[in-house]
């Protein structure tokens, strides 16, 4: 469990140039054990999809640098080095509605990662498909039919059959379970986690709802307008909040409880109350495993809150 | 409770698909109270919507009511054919605001345009007075500086802002009941608490009656004061919210309250339901959700069953509560709500 298996160091990314220029994910760092999942939590428009994306080398990083088994990844890397990452990091998508392409056969879908890999024989990789989707707990007959004909969670298992084809050491989900009903929602996270067990993977869990993540994740951290603002195991998290902007996510997760989500007083955030005119905010470990951004008042009366 | 608005006596809705006829609502009786918040809960395709939609004239050309009625303010809804008959009741009396704001809000009308079109064709006023109405309606809804923002086209608003002014639009001509269609399926966590908060301050203030329509059971135990919980176009269970979370008594609404990943243990598998909804193509006999349900009695594959009262306010049709029927505990994880629930009231 100790080993990284990713690292992320100082990674900003940047999108248009400029006047125009945003930049959508501002000095972000964290690392990634093997078999963990972690999770980034964080509204529309926080970055957390971007980091997901930078990491799978689809934004290219304007700052920083990432590391995978050591492995430095972001910015130039060989033909062959890209070949491998393909494989061994994969992605799963929000919609799956929309993530599956609805004129290609199951088949054709869930193989397009091996295609061009030419010393896979045709027969062997609809033995590969067949095995991945039994793997998801599809029947194998479903490869010769198309994504219509399949509901919302057959969908997001094929798209989960998709990544597993390629044999990944780690996957991205992004809100993977965002766009399905509560009922299906469940199978979904129990494949996910029952695929970890079996096959040791290692995920990026990237969801909105904390109420999920509580549930699935080891350790979460938590993003606000492209900068962490703190990173903690999970049920520490849900314990002792520091941040303020966690505090008021948590707030905001609803409870299957009438009596207390009544009476409950929403927490909402805002980032003025922070001065950060002369006292800059730095990125500090408060307590093992426990970090929190803030300026040192702030980081003060942090460490007073967690000795309640 | 107070009076009954809108009554729904023993509806059934079929749709007409290339000559095979489908049964969405299956004899679904409901009475709607004045000023309550009434919450619909199921799974896709349980009928939650088209049932709504039944109020409003909604729903496609190939439903129709079979039987049944609908009665509001002294007409029976479920008798109207002529599209112009709906006119005043949709908007009007009655409102909806459908789930995914990107798409409900036409993109080459500014807000503005699009509130006070709603208000010029239901009230009898001028253009200067519907652009003070829609005006203050922006600022009902917590849109700062309405004067500048009415000048704005929808893509130049953020996802909760756009629901809004979905509910801006909805309100604006002041109707008796607004049916909320997964308000917040599409938004985030922080943002649905908001809108949440938004629709019940408005409930109070304006006096609407509010249906709303969901999947999440965790959502509704804040703003709902009944739930009807709804499986395969018919409504299972029906109570009060705290006896639908602190006293289920319908295997279907164990089931959808068991899956909720609040209640779920880390490590440990989360409940899901087995199976799929029964194909209402074909004729249901007996219990709709027996197949799925392990506590399914053999009388649940031969017979439907009534509805058996818990409370007056609290009623569910399963065998279970049959007095002959065997005793049978709801789950662990759903006694731990309740004992949650009356621990601190």
């Amino acid at each position: 469990m100790n080993e990284k298996l990713l690292q992320v160091k100082n990674i900003s990314v940047d999108f248009g140039s400029g006047r125009k220029k945003v930049r959508a994910v501002n000095d972000v760092s964290f690392d990634i054990y093997r078999g963990e999942t972690f999770g980034l939590v964080g509204e529309s428009g926080s970055g957390k999809t971007t980091i997901g994306r930078a990491i799978i080398r689809i934004h290219p990083v304007s700052a920083g640098e990432i590391f995978f088994e050591d492995q430095r990844i972001s910015g130039k890397i060989t033909s062959q080095q890209d070949k491998e990452l393909t494989r061994k990091i994969q992605m799963i998508f929000q919609d799956p509605m929309a993530s599956l392409n609805e004129r290609a056969k199951v088949d054709y879908i869930v193989s397009e990662g091996i295609w061009s890999d030419r010393s896979i024989s045709p027969a062997r990789r609809r033995e590969m498909v067949a095995e991945a989707l039994d793997e998801v707990g599809l029947l194998p007959e479903f490869a010769s039919r198309f994504p219509h004909e399949f509901s919302g969670g057959q969908r997001q298992r094929i798209g989960i059959a998709r990544a597993l084809i390629m044999k990944p050491e780690f996957i991205i989900a992004d809100e993977p379970i965002s766009a399905l009903d509560v009922s299906i929602r469940a199978q979904v996270l129990n494949l996910m986690s029952e695929l970890q067990k079996k096959r040791g993977l290692t995920y990026l869990f990237i969801s909105h709802d904390l109420s999920v993540m509580r549930f699935i994740c080891d350790r979460i951290a938590v993003i606000h307008k492209g900068k962490l603002v703190e990173l903690c195991e999970t049920e520490k998290l849900f314990r002792h909040p520091l941040h303020p902007y966690t505090r008021a996510l948590l707030s905001a997760v609803p409870q299957p409880d009438p009596d207390s989500e009544k009476n409950k007083v929403l927490t909402t955030y805002d980032p003025s109350m922070h001065d950060y005119s002369s006292d800059l905010p730095v990125w500090a470990e408060l307590e093992d495993g426990h970090f929190v951004y803030g300026n040192q008042k702030e980081l003060d009366s942090y460490r007073e809150m967690l000795r309640y | 409770m107070g009076d009954v608005i809108l009554s729904v006596k023993d509806l059934n809705l079929k749709f007409d698909l290339r000559g095979r006829v489908l049964h969405a609502i299956r004899g679904v009786s409901l009475d709607l109270y004045k000023g309550e918040s009434l919450a619909i809960v199921g799974e896709s395709g349980s009928g939650k919507s088209v049932f709504t939609k039944c109020f409003m004239g909604l729903n496609d050309l190939n439903g129709h009511i079979d039987s049944g009625e609908i009665l509001y303010d002294g007409k029976d809804l479920a008798k109207i054919t002529q599209e112009k008959d709906w006119l005043p009741i949709r908007g009007g009396e009655i409102a909806m605001v459908m789930q995914d704001p990107m798409t409900s809000l036409n993109p080459l009308k500014t807000i503005g345009a699009q509130i006070e079109e709603a208000i010029l064709l239901h009230q009898k006023i001028d253009r200067h007075g519907a652009h003070a109405q829609m005006l203050s309606v922006l600022k009902d809804v917590g849109i700062d500086e309405p004067e500048r923002r009415a000048r704005q086209y929808p893509h130049e608003f953020s996802g909760g802002m756009r629901q809004r002014v979905v509910i801006a639009i909805a309100v604006a001509c002041r109707p008796k009941i607004l049916i909320c269609d997964e308000p917040t399926t599409a938004l985030d966590v922080t943002i649905q608490a908001q809108i949440l908060s938004l629709i019940k301050e408005l409930r109070d203030r304006l006096g609407l009656t509010c249906v709303y329509i969901t999947h999440d059971l965790g959502v509704v135990a804040n703003v709902a004061d009944r739930i009807a919980v709804m499986y395969a176009g018919d409504i299972v269970e029906i109570g009060l919210c705290e006896e639908i979370f602190y006293d289920p008594r319908h295997p279907y609404t164990w089931a959808l309250l068991s899956s909720l990943p609040q209640l779920g243990v880390r490590g440990q598998p989360l409940f899901s339901i087995k199976g799929t909804p029964p194909n209402l193509y074909t004729e249901i006999r007996g219990d709709a959700f027996a197949p799925r349900n392990p506590y399914a009695l053999e009388i649940d594959f031969v017979e439907r069953p009534p509805y058996f009262d818990v409370s007056p306010t609290h009623k569910a049709r399963t065998w279970l509560l049959d007095p002959r029927a065997p005793k049978i505990d709801p789950p662990v994880n759903i006694r731990a709500i309740r004992a949650k629930g009356s621990a601190n009231p």
